[in-house]
C-alpha cells in the first residue's frame, strides 16, 4: 500500500509561483494585437516536432496509397475503355466531397484516428493522379508504339518499356499537384485525429495565437515545396532524354 | 453482419435528424435539427460560398484575361497556381479569426483568396490556347483589343475557364465547411458541435455538405457544357 | 527510347525502402500520448509515492475543450503516473456531453467536471436548485452519477462559473454593473458565446428565460475566441469564465457583470469516473486525485490559467510546474 500521509505543508505552492501581470507588462504572445513573437517562437520551436512528423507520415502514406490505387485504376482503364467514364466520374466525386465532411461520413465505419484521415486524403488524390496518368498514356505517339510492336514487343512490354516511361512527366506532374494539396489538407486531420500540424492551429487555444498558426502554416508550405522539389528531381531522373516541362 | 448494422443504424439516425427536430443532448435546451434548420444553414453556407466565388471572379477573371491576351506572366501564374494549392485552409481561417476578426465581412475575402489562383491560371491558359489565326482575323476585321478579349478570346476560353471556376468552387465550399470557426454559420456547425447536435447531427451534417458540394459541382459542370460553343465541344474531352 | 534498366531498379529500390521505413514508423505510433510514471517517490512531505501494484492498471484521463480543463487533466494524469499507474491522456475531447459519452463508452477512465455543469446540464436542475455549498453540490451530483454506475470524487477548493463579460467602455456607456442592468439595453447588444450556450440554462437559455433578456443577436464562436471578439469590437457581450486570467491581467479592459439573479452557479471541479474503473484501480486512484487537487485554490488555478492562456505554455508544462512547486512530485 502506498503511503500517502498528508502533512500540513502538502499542497501549497511555493511563494515564487505567482507572477505579476498587468496590461503593460504582458509578454508578446499575450498581447491581443500581436502578429508574430520571435522570442516565443525560438523558445518553443520543439513543440512542433511531433506534429510535423505526424503530418509528414500522414501525407506520405496518403500519397503512397492514393498513387498505388490511382495508378492501378489507370492501367485497368488503359486496356478497358468502358471503364474510363465511370472511373473519371467516381474519382471526381471523391475529389468534390469536402474532406472534413468525408472524415465524418467515415466516422461510423472506421472511427476516429489517423486511418480515417489517410483514407480520405488518399481518395482526394485519386482524380488528379488517375487523370494525369491517362493523359500521359494517351499522349504517347502512335509511331513509337507501332515501331515497338514492329520490333516484336508484346503488349505488356510496350506498356512498360514505351508507354509508361513516356507518360512519366504527366504522371509525376499529377503526383506533384496531389502532394501540394494533400500537404495543405492534412491540417484538417485535427478534426478526426489529434495529429498533424492542424493541432497547432486549432487545438489548445491556438485559434487565438497567430504566432503558432503562422509557424504551423510555414512548416506545411515548406514541406510542400520540399516534396515538390524532390518529385521534380525524380521526374528528371526518370526522363533523361528530355527536359522536364513545367507543371 | 453486425459490422454493417452499426453504420446503417447511424445513417438512419442522421436521416431522421435532417427531417425532424430532435431534443438536444444538453437538457433544458431547444430542439435541434429538423428541416427548417437544415435549410437555414444550407442557405448560410451557400451565401458565403457564392459571395466568395463572385469576389474571386471579379478579381481574377479580368486579370487573367488581360494577362493571357498580352501573353505575360506565365511563369508567375504557374507558380501561383501551385502555391494556391499549398495554402493550408485551416490556417487561413484561423488567422482571419485571430487577427482580422470573425464574421461574414472578414471571412469572405479570405475564402475568395482561395478561389483566385485556379480562376486566374485557367483564364490565362484558356486565352493562351486560342488560335492565333483567329485573333489575327479579328484584328484584321478592325476589332479593338477590348473587343477581341470580349468577343473572341473569352468565349473560346470559357471551357477552360469554367474548369478553373469549378476548382475554385470546390476549394471554397470545402473551407466554408469550417466557417463556424470564424463566426460564420454554415452546415459545418452540425459537424463541429457534436455536443449540441449529437452524433446524428454530425453525420447528417457530413451527408448534407457532401450533397451540397456535389450539387454545386454538377450545376457548374452543366453550365460549362451549355457555355461551350458547339465547335469546341468536339475538342474538349 | 528505352529507360535504363539500372535507373528504374535503383528508383524502385529507393521508393520501396522509403515505403518500408514509413510503414514501420506509422505502425510504431500510438494515438494518445503516454505519460511515463516516475518511480521516484521522494522524501519530501506530501510527495506522491509510487506503488508498483498500480502499474498493472492503465488509465486514460480525458478533459473538456478549454485550457483550464486541459490543465486539470494534465495535473491528474501526471499525478497518477507518479503514483505508478500507466497513464494515457485524451484531452480536448469536446464539451460536457461528449466527455460524458466518452466516459460511459469506456474511451476514457475519468475526467474533471464542474459540479454545477453536471447538475444543470446532465441532471436537468434549475440554477436555483444548485447548492451554493461545494460539498452539498458534490453530494447531489454524486447521488445522480451513482444511478448510472458512475462516481464523482470530492471537489477542488476553487470554483468557476460562466459570466457575462464586456469591455470597460461598453459597461461605462450603458452603466452596466449587474446582468439585470441589461434590461432594456440588451436588444441593442450582440452576444457571443460557445455553440452549446444556446441550450444551456447557465448560459443563453438562462439569460433568456430567467433574466428575461433578448439580445440583438447571438453568434456562436469557439470558446478560445471569447476575448478576441470583445477586443475586435465585434461582440458587445461575451460569455467568459470567472477564473479567466485576462480578468486580472487586463482588468482595465474587461469586466464581468454581477450575476444578481444567480443564474450562473459556480461549480467546483469533481473528478468523474466509472465505479468499475475505481474498483479496479484501487484506493490510490481516488487518494492521489484528492491529494493533488488540494493545492488548487482560486489563485493557483488563475495562475495556471494565465500561464497557458496568456503566456502560451502547454497545459503539460503548467501542470508540471504546479506539481513540482507544491511538492507533489520531485
Amino acid at each position: 500500500m502506498g503511503d500517502v500521509a498528508l502533512l500540513a505543508a502538502a499542497g501549497e505552492v511555493g511563494g515564487d509561483f505567482f507572477k505579476e501581470r498587468d496590461s503593460d507588462s504582458l509578454p508578446c504572445q499575450a498581447q491581443p494585437d500581436h502578429l508574430f513573437c520571435f522570442d516565443w517562437a525560438q523558445e518553443n520551436i520543439d513543440r512542433y516536432g511531433t506534429p510535423t512528423l505526424q503530418h509528414f507520415e500522414i501525407v506520405a502514406l496518403s500519397l503512397l496509397f492514393g498513387f498505388a490505387v490511382a495508378f492501378a485504376l489507370a492501367l485497368l482503364a488503359h486496356r478497358n475503355r468502358w471503364l474510363r467514364p465511370p472511373l473519371l466520374a467516381g474519382t471526381g466525386v471523391l475529389y468534390t466531397i469536402p474532406s472534413v465532411a468525408f472524415f465524418f461520413l467515415l466516422l461510423p465505419i472506421t472511427g476516429r484516428g489517423r486511418d480515417t484521415a489517410i483514407i480520405v486524403l488518399a481518395a482526394y488524390t485519386l482524380q488528379i493522379i488517375y487523370r494525369n496518368t491517362m493523359v500521359g498514356l494517351a499522349n504517347v505517339p502512335d509511331a513509337a508504339k507501332t515501331a515497338a510492336r514492329g520490333m516484336g514487343m508484346s503488349e505488356r512490354q510496350v506498356l512498360w518499356r514505351i508507354e509508361l516511361p513516356l507518360a512519366v512527366p504527366e504522371i509525376v506532374a499529377g503526383l506533384r499537384i496531389a502532394s501540394l494539396s494533400t500537404m495543405a489538407i492534412a491540417t484538417f486531420a485535427v478534426f478526426i485525429a489529434r495529429e498533424g500540424l492542424g493541432t497547432q492551429i486549432y487545438g489548445q487555444g491556438n485559434l487565438t495565437f497567430p504566432t503558432s498558426i503562422i509557424i504551423a502554416a510555414a512548416i506545411v508550405i515548406a514541406m510542400a515545396l520540399a516534396i515538390d522539389a524532390i518529385l521534380l528531381s525524380v521526374q528528371r531522373l526518370l526522363t533523361p532524354w528530355r527536359r522536364a516541362r513545367p507543371a | 453482419m453486425s459490422a454493417f448494422q452499426l453504420p446503417l443504424a447511424s445513417f438512419g439516425g442522421a436521416i431522421e435528424f435532417i427531417f425532424t427536430p430532435q431534443s438536444s443532448n444538453v437538457t433544458g435546451g431547444e430542439k435541434v435539427g429538423g428541416f427548417d434548420q437544415v435549410v437555414e444553414l444550407t442557405l448560410k453556407q451557400l451565401e458565403v460560398t457564392l459571395l466568395a466565388l463572385a469576389l474571386a471572379l471579379v478579381v481574377a477573371l479580368p486579370l487573367g484575361l488581360y494577362l493571357g491576351h498580352k501573353g505575360k506572366g506565365e511563369l508567375l501564374l504557374v507558380g501561383l497556381a501551385n502555391a494556391g494549392r499549398a495554402i493550408p485552409e485551416l490556417a487561413l481561417i484561423a488567422l482571419v479569426a485571430a487577427v482580422i476578426g470573425v464574421g461574414l465581412l472578414n471571412l469572405t475575402p479570405a475564402l475568395a483568396v482561395l478561389g483566385i489562383p485556379p480562376i486566374l491560371t485557367n483564364a490565362f491558359v484558356g486565352v493562351r490556347q486560342v488560335d492565333q489565326a483567329t485573333i489575327d482575323a479579328a484584328r484584321g476585321m478592325g476589332m479593338s483589343e477590348l473587343e477581341i478579349i470580349r468577343k473572341v478570346e473569352l468565349p473560346l476560353a470559357l471551357p477552360t475557364l469554367m474548369g478553373g471556376v469549378r476548382l475554385a468552387m470546390i476549394a471554397i465550399v470545402a473551407t466554408a465547411t469550417i466557417a463556424p470557426l470564424a463566426g460564420v454559420e454554415s452546415l459545418g456547425d452540425f459537424i463541429l458541435n457534436e455536443s449540441v447536435y449529437g452524433s446524428d447531427g454530425v453525420l447528417a451534417g457530413a451527408i448534407l455538405i457532401a450533397l451540397l458540394a456535389l450539387a454545386l459541382e454538377g450545376a457548374l459542370a452543366l453550365l460549362q457544357r451549355r457555355l461551350t460553343s458547339d465547335g469546341l465541344k468536339l475538342k474538349t474531352s | 527510347m528505352r529507360i535504363d534498366k539500372t535507373r528504374w531498379r535503383a528508383l524502385l529500390a529507393v521508393l520501396a525502402a522509403l515505403a518500408l521505413t514509413l510503414g514501420i514508423a506509422a505502425c510504431g505510433d500510438s494515438d494518445d500520448s503516454t505519460t511515463s510514471g516516475s518511480t521516484e517517490g521522494g522524501d519530501a512531505a506530501g510527495a506522491i509515492q509510487s506503488n508498483p501494484d498500480n502499474g498493472k492498471v492503465t488509465l486514460t484521463i480525458g478533459s473538456k475543450n478549454f485550457p483550464e480543463q486541459e490543465i486539470l487533466g494534465e495535473i491528474y494524469a501526471q499525478a497518477l503516473a507518479a503514483a505508478g499507474y500507466k497513464v494515457k491522456s485524451a484531452l480536448n475531447l469536446g464539451s460536457e456531453t461528449v466527455a460524458l459519452k466518452s466516459l460511459k463508452t469506456g474511451q476514457i477512465s475519468g475526467y474533471p467536471e464542474y459540479a454545477s455543469t453536471a447538475l444543470t446540464s446532465f441532471f436537468g436542475l434549475e440554477p436555483e436548485e444548485v447548492p451554493a455549498d461545494a460539498a452539498e453540490a458534490w453530494e447531489k451530483a454524486n447521488t445522480e452519477f451513482e444511478k448510472e454506475d458512475l462516481q464523482a470524487f470530492e471537489p477542488t477548493p476553487f470554483a468557476s462559473a460562466n459570466a457575462v463579460g464586456t469591455t470597460k467602455e461598453t459597461a461605462d456607456e450603458y452603466g452596466l454593473k449587474t446582468v439585470s442592468d441589461l434590461e432594456g439595453v440588451s436588444e441593442k447588444l450582440s452576444l457571443y458565446g460557445s455553440p452549446e450556450c444556446r441550450q444551456r440554462i447557465d448560459c443563453l437559455a438562462g439569460l433568456e428565460k430567467l433574466y428575461g433578456l433578448k439580445f440583438k443577436s447571438f453568434t456562436p464562436v469557439d470558446i478560445s475566441l471569447r476575448y478576441t471578439v470583445l477586443e475586435k469590437g465585434q461582440a458587445d457581450l461575451s460569455i467568459l469564465f470567472t477564473t479567466d486570467p485576462q480578468l486580472s491581467a487586463e482588468s482595465d479592459k474587461f469586466v464581468i457583470l454581477e450575476d444578481d439573479k444567480e443564474v450562473f452557479p459556480a461549480g467546483n471541479v469533481i473528478f468523474v469516473t466509472r465505479k468499475a474503473v475505481a474498483e479496479e484501480a484501487g484506493p490510490d486512484f481516488e487518494e492521489t486525485i484528492l491529494k493533488v487537487q488540494e493545492g488548487l485554490t482560486l489563485e493557483v488555478m488563475q495562475e495556471l490559467d494565465a500561464r497557458v492562456e496568456l503566456e502560451k505554455e502547454t497545459p503539460e508544462e503548467a501542470a508540471k510546474a504546479y506539481l513540482e512547486s507544491a511538492g507533489y512530485v520531485g
